[in-house]
């Protein structure tokens, strides 16, 4: 019999929009309203239901990932759960300690010293002053600001304030341990910190709460993912189903595009387009490791015209990754094109991109040299991350490619 | 056998009859106080009180000395003022040590009141990210001004041996007037540090508010100039009955009256109020603050 740390009954949470827009009202405000007819406020668009009916189980030892578009409810649901705020109606109830990695910091106060902000910090996040005093040494350690201990945080730089910060949270030890990497502020190295923190506690058979927008990050620690979505649970399930389904809800991108009415589809007196699209040759999705295909549909209007398209790949930032030309096509390539409908598809393979967004540039070329089309965003989509190993999350990989490389150590001596 | 306990060690997830800790809508008028939560969350209270005690006087050159500095400043100004110009009665005390005892407690009251009204909109950063009793943060920032306070009685002890003023056996109620004080202090304090959040009116308003208490209370003049039943009026403000039990109390003033009884219903119901207040509205805070 499963112990169930973790409950949810019809859970709902409503925000006034104008509370969150006038951060907090003026005395004069509430009394003209107190002495002015009293108006039932219809709950039209002033309110919102950050969560509404949300029933969620979680039993001990469970890693359960929480996805979902910003707004989804996500960050409400842990504060709920930590009590930081209260549900408008419903109830949610869990057992033993709750820790939070997005606390990092909280209540550190300048002027104090690092040894007193230990303290005061760990007081903050749930410990006992005789838990503290035990962990300071590693603490202080863990950190690796020793030398700097008894001065004031003020002087300390980013780098330190948050490694100390991170030290103790660390040393917090939760039944439950809750992660927000939404709110997680830090670079990537601290990130990559507490995603390890957090596979650590997730192998002690600690229960973990981990909210991301990373589904690869997910789906690499979690085996149950909660889907949210404006503020009901969209799905509650194994993490690769739904991670998919949750995927393909959220595609926004240009992927495929159709003009079926010649009149209408861009071109000129040279060529007319027909469709363009890019797929995965065998996957749901398009991800790091998985080939997929650049696919054209055009016509040509004028024969005997030496026509060939020209690819340039560029990442969201603007990277221009490759210039892909049909020059190893053998069929079409430098012959002469009798008018009527083309396709050309361009294969890129696994293991090549890195994760990220990328947008493709099209340009139509007639006789190897003149540009008589171009379209410089005909199709934009996402390549999508997976571990690196199974049951490994290393966090963003640098570089805008991705290769899987031959490597190869000897022991020499 | 010897039975060896171990205390080390990861903590153990929560057994089958952990308690659940729940989280569900607020439904009660009447003030709760969780005592067994309060007391498992003492030593944050401890450690924020710590932490303004610690930080009040840090980078200052005088340090410590302004808890002093702040009432003497008054003492002269006052005494000269009206013991020597207007020349007000003082129960038969001299004037100086008369308004010293009323200045300390009322200094006491004034920071704390100051300090707790802003005390959560001072932690917002806390309040939006953790959870803890949220009473404890007027109720942490009221209580570190009470060692001030104990400086200033020092001083207050050096001015009574110079005017020769010796208290009596009065002075055991002295703790009860410093009770008084701080059930004054936190009653107040929950009731603007609540109000702080939603309305940062009280910011402004604060310092005139507090002017207007201390012409009202009885530091400068004695509350016995008051006769023929408006005594009872006047003891509507609980501070009436807390400066005049210290003031018996430290420096052998006139014993207490029964229309301290009012200042003391008033007070009992000041605190009971802003604690009902406090938390009807606490759950907003973290939405709101």
């Amino acid at each position: 019999m499963p112990n169930r740390v973790i409950e949810a009954q019809k859970l709902s949470k409503r925000y006034r929009l104008g509370v969150s827009a006038e951060p907090y009202g003026t005395l004069r405000g509430a009394l003209t309203a107190a002495f002015r007819p009293r108006t039932r406020v219809s709950g039209g668009g002033s309110e919102v239901w950050a969560l509404h009916d949300v029933d969620l189980e979680v039993d001990e030892g469970e890693v359960l990932g929480i996805i979902g578009r910003n707004g989804a409810g996500k960050s409400t649901l842990l504060k709920l759960l930590a009590r930081i705020t209260e549900p408008t109606s419903g109830l949610v109830r869990h057992r033993g300690r709750v820790g939070a990695l997005l606390e990092v910091g909280t209540g550190f106060h300048p002027e104090l010293t690092g040894r007193e902000n230990v303290y005061l910090n760990g007081a903050i996040l749930g410990m006992r002053r005789a838990e503290v005093r035990r962990k300071f040494d590693e603490i202080v350690a863990f950190s690796g600001i020793e030398p700097f201990i008894d001065t004031p945080v003020k002087r300390y730089s980013t780098g330190m304030h948050m490694r100390l910060a991170f030290a103790i949270a660390a040393h917090v030890e939760p039944e439950i341990l809750v992660v927000d990497e939404v709110l997680a502020v830090g670079d990537v190295d601290f990130q990559r910190k507490c995603i390890g923190r957090m596979g650590d506690v997730a192998k002690e058979g600690r229960t973990v709460l981990f909210v991301s927008h990373n589904t690869a990050a997910i789906e690499s620690l979690c085996d149950r993912v909660c889907w949210l979505d404006r503020g009901r649970i969209a799905e509650d399930g194994l993490a690769g189903e739904v991670i998919t389904r949750y995927l393909r809800s959220v595609i926004a991108t240009r992927t495929e595009r159709m003009w079926d009415d010649p009149t209408e589809a861009p071109g000129n007196e040279w060529i007319r387009l027909r469709r363009a699209a890019v797929r995965p040759i065998e996957e749901e999705r398009i991800a790091v490791n998985t080939p997929f295909v650049l696919d054209f549909e055009y016509e040509n209007l004028r024969p005997g015209t030496f026509l060939n398209l020209s690819l340039h790949l560029y990442t969201r930032d603007g990277i221009l990754v490759f210039n892909a030309v049909p020059v190893r096509e053998d069929r079409w390539y430098g012959r002469p094109f009798p008018a009527g409908r083309f396709r050309d598809r361009c294969y890129i393979p696994a293991d090549l991109l890195n994760n990220g967004g990328y947008r493709v540039e099209l340009l139509v070329v007639k006789d190897k040299s003149e540009i008589i089309y171009q379209d410089s965003q005909i199709l934009t989509f996402d390549v999508h991350d997976v571990a690196a190993g199974s049951g490994t999350y290393e966090g963003e990989w640098s570089g805008v490619i991705r290769p899987h490389l031959a490597w190869r150590t000897d022991h020499l001596g | 056998m010897l039975a060896i306990r171990v205390s080390e060690g990861p903590p153990r997830a929560p057994s089958a009859d952990a308690e659940w800790i729940e989280n569900r809508p607020s439904r009660r008028w009447l003030p709760r106080v969780d005592v067994q939560e309060l007391w498992s969350f003492r030593e944050l209270g401890l450690f924020l009180a710590l932490r303004d005690l610690k930080l009040r006087y840090r980078q200052t050159f005088f340090g410590v000395a302004w808890a002093v500095l702040q009432p003497l400043a008054g003492v002269a100004v006052f005494s000269i003022v009206f013991g020597q110009l207007a020349t007000v009665p003082s129960d038969g005390i001299p004037y100086p040590v008369f308004v010293f005892a009323g200045l300390v407690i009322w200094t006491y009251v004034a920071n704390a009141v100051e300090l707790a009204a802003q005390s959560l909109v001072q932690h917002q950063e806390m309040v939006t990210k953790i959870y803890f009793p949220r009473v404890l943060a007027p109720v942490a920032a009221a209580l570190p001004g009470l060692l001030d306070l104990a400086i200033s009685l020092v001083f207050v002890a050096v001015f009574m041996a110079a005017y020769g003023v010796a208290p009596g056996t009065a002075l055991i109620f002295l703790p009860v007037a410093i009770a008084g004080a701080t059930a004054v202090a936190i009653g107040v304090g929950l009731w603007l540090a609540a109000l702080n959040v939603q309305y940062r009116d009280v910011r402004h308003a604060l310092s005139f508010v507090v002017q207007v208490w201390f012409f009202a209370t009885p530091i400068v003049y004695s509350s016995s100039v008051l006769k023929g039943g408006w005594q009872y009026v006047f003891a509507a403000n609980p501070m009436v009955g807390v400066i005049d039990t210290f003031r018996w109390a430290l420096v052998s003033g006139p014993s207490p009256g029964a229309e301290d009884l009012i200042s003391l219903a008033a007070a009992a119901l000041l605190l009971v109020g802003g604690l009902t207040y406090f938390q009807r509205v606490e759950r907003l805070f973290a939405d709101v603050v």
